[in-house]
């Protein structure tokens, strides 16, 4: 018989600052390449400072992982990091296992996860009903694991400067609450050629 | 038949009148060695593999489909090519896009129904004006035997149109070479997003 598995709620208040998290994560980035979920982890990134080699999504939920994939794929020489949220990760899970599959040596996905769906009025996602995103990772083949604390994030940040066997995907687990925003730039286009130019590629 | 594309940065001209000759030009260049492919019979998987190198795609997304299996088998042998395999076709719009950032040609295949997997996900390519090329092999519409496949048979091309992809169908295998090179050249010169869309008529019959 298979076991239940017991869910257990997610507290709205506990978790660290998403802004001081994010922060702590961009430190010293160097030479990261940067792509952002839709939604507040986008924000976050934006607050921590506004940099060319930095891609905002604003839409196609999903896409922020395989994105990434597809960069890391296209400059195994660089390091890329890909921020997003819970709900963003969510909308894209099989795409954990195509990550798993491809094996870029050069990735991690970091999700900011506050349990809820933040930009539609707070409502409850399935990390907040229980679901560890890091766990499914794990069981897709990647390496993962939650980021507890501000010293954990700082410890991992030389790892994502370090080539590693296979996609990295860290959880860091933060309150439920909606921080004002500091918005990026919109224009996808704009910010295509800003981060190929960033690279020395040619525009067409 | 004329189509001009890029190899790894190198503009090469190819003159072909037709899909043997480019065949038998593929054959050649690589000195005989390919024997055993699954899908010797059909022709033109080869040359479409050919006409995407000479664009300079080094990248390739799929879910797979009968349609599709020889392309797949030569991407998946070609060592200077990276191949993924998805869960869902919508992931490959957001690989390519990210392998384009990183200045690499992508393609992505897939059959008809998986289009419908990827609308949203097409806001990206389009919004974004990221060069995309998909391979689409049609179902559903001649000599289909499961009904299950004609919904989204029947509405792949204003799906794709109505989300702003641009449709070039082959019915054809030498229209489907000339058809690949100007899609490639549409697509990463001037980044357009296209679908092409492969007619299940020149696919012929799925046989059990």
């Amino acid at each position: 018989m298979v076991k239940p598995i017991t869910v257990k709620p997610m507290s709205k208040v506990s978790g660290l600052d998403r802004r001081q998290a994010v922060a702590a994560l961009l430190k010293d980035r160097g030479d990261l390449l940067v792509l952002c979920g839709l939604g507040s982890p986008s924000y976050d990134v934006h607050a921590a400072g506004d940099h060319d080699a930095n891609y905002y999504l604003w839409g196609a939920m999903g896409a922020a992982a395989l994105m990434g994939l597809g960069l890391a794929q296209a400059r195994p020489e660089r390091d890329v990091l890909v921020i997003t949220g819970d709900g963003e990760q969510l909308m894209g899970l099989g795409g954990l296992a195509t990550i798993a599959v491809a094996k870029p040596t050069n990735l991690t996905i970091v999700v900011i996860d506050n349990g809820h769906f933040g930009e539609t009025g707070m409502q409850k996602s399935h990390t907040g009903h229980g679901l560890e995103i890091a766990k499914l990772a794990q069981a897709c083949g990647l390496e993962a694991r939650v980021l507890q604390s501000l010293e954990e994030i700082k410890a991992s940040r030389t790892q994502l400067h370090r080539k590693s066997k296979g996609p990295r995907l860290y959880v860091i687990k933060v309150k439920a609450e909606n921080v004002p925003r500091s918005l990026p730039p919109r224009d996808a286009v704009h910010l295509k050629n800003r981060f190929r130019t960033k690279l020395g590629l040619l525009l067409s | 038949m004329e189509f001009v594309s890029r190899t790894e940065g190198a503009v090469v001209a190819l003159k072909v009148k037709g899909v043997r000759e480019l065949v038998a030009r593929a054959r050649k260049a690589e000195g005989g060695q390919r024997k055993t492919l699954a899908g010797e019979a059909r022709e033109w998987p080869l040359a479409v593999y050919h006409a995407l190198r000479e664009a300079g795609v080094r990248h390739m997304a799929f879910v797979p489909d009968a349609g599709h299996s020889e392309l797949i088998q030569l991407f998946d042998a070609d060592k200077n090519v990276t191949s993924n395999v998805l869960t869902t076709e919508e992931e490959g719009i957001a690989i390519a896009s990210g392998a384009w950032l990183g200045g690499m040609r992508s393609v992505i295949l897939m059959q008809s129904s998986g289009v419908g997997n990827c609308i949203n996900m097409l806001s990206l390519a389009t919004i974004s004006r990221f060069p995309l090329l998909m391979l689409v092999t049609m179902r559903g519409e001649w000599a289909e035997f499961n009904p299950w496949q004609v919904p989204m048979g029947r509405a792949t091309e204003p799906a794709l149109n109505a989300i702003g992809v641009r449709t070039m169908r082959a019915e054809a295998p030498e229209e489907l070479i000339e058809i690949v090179g100007s899609a490639a050249t549409l697509a990463y010169e001037a980044d357009q997003q296209i679908a092409v869309l492969i007619s299940q008529r020149m696919l012929g019959r799925k046989k059990w």
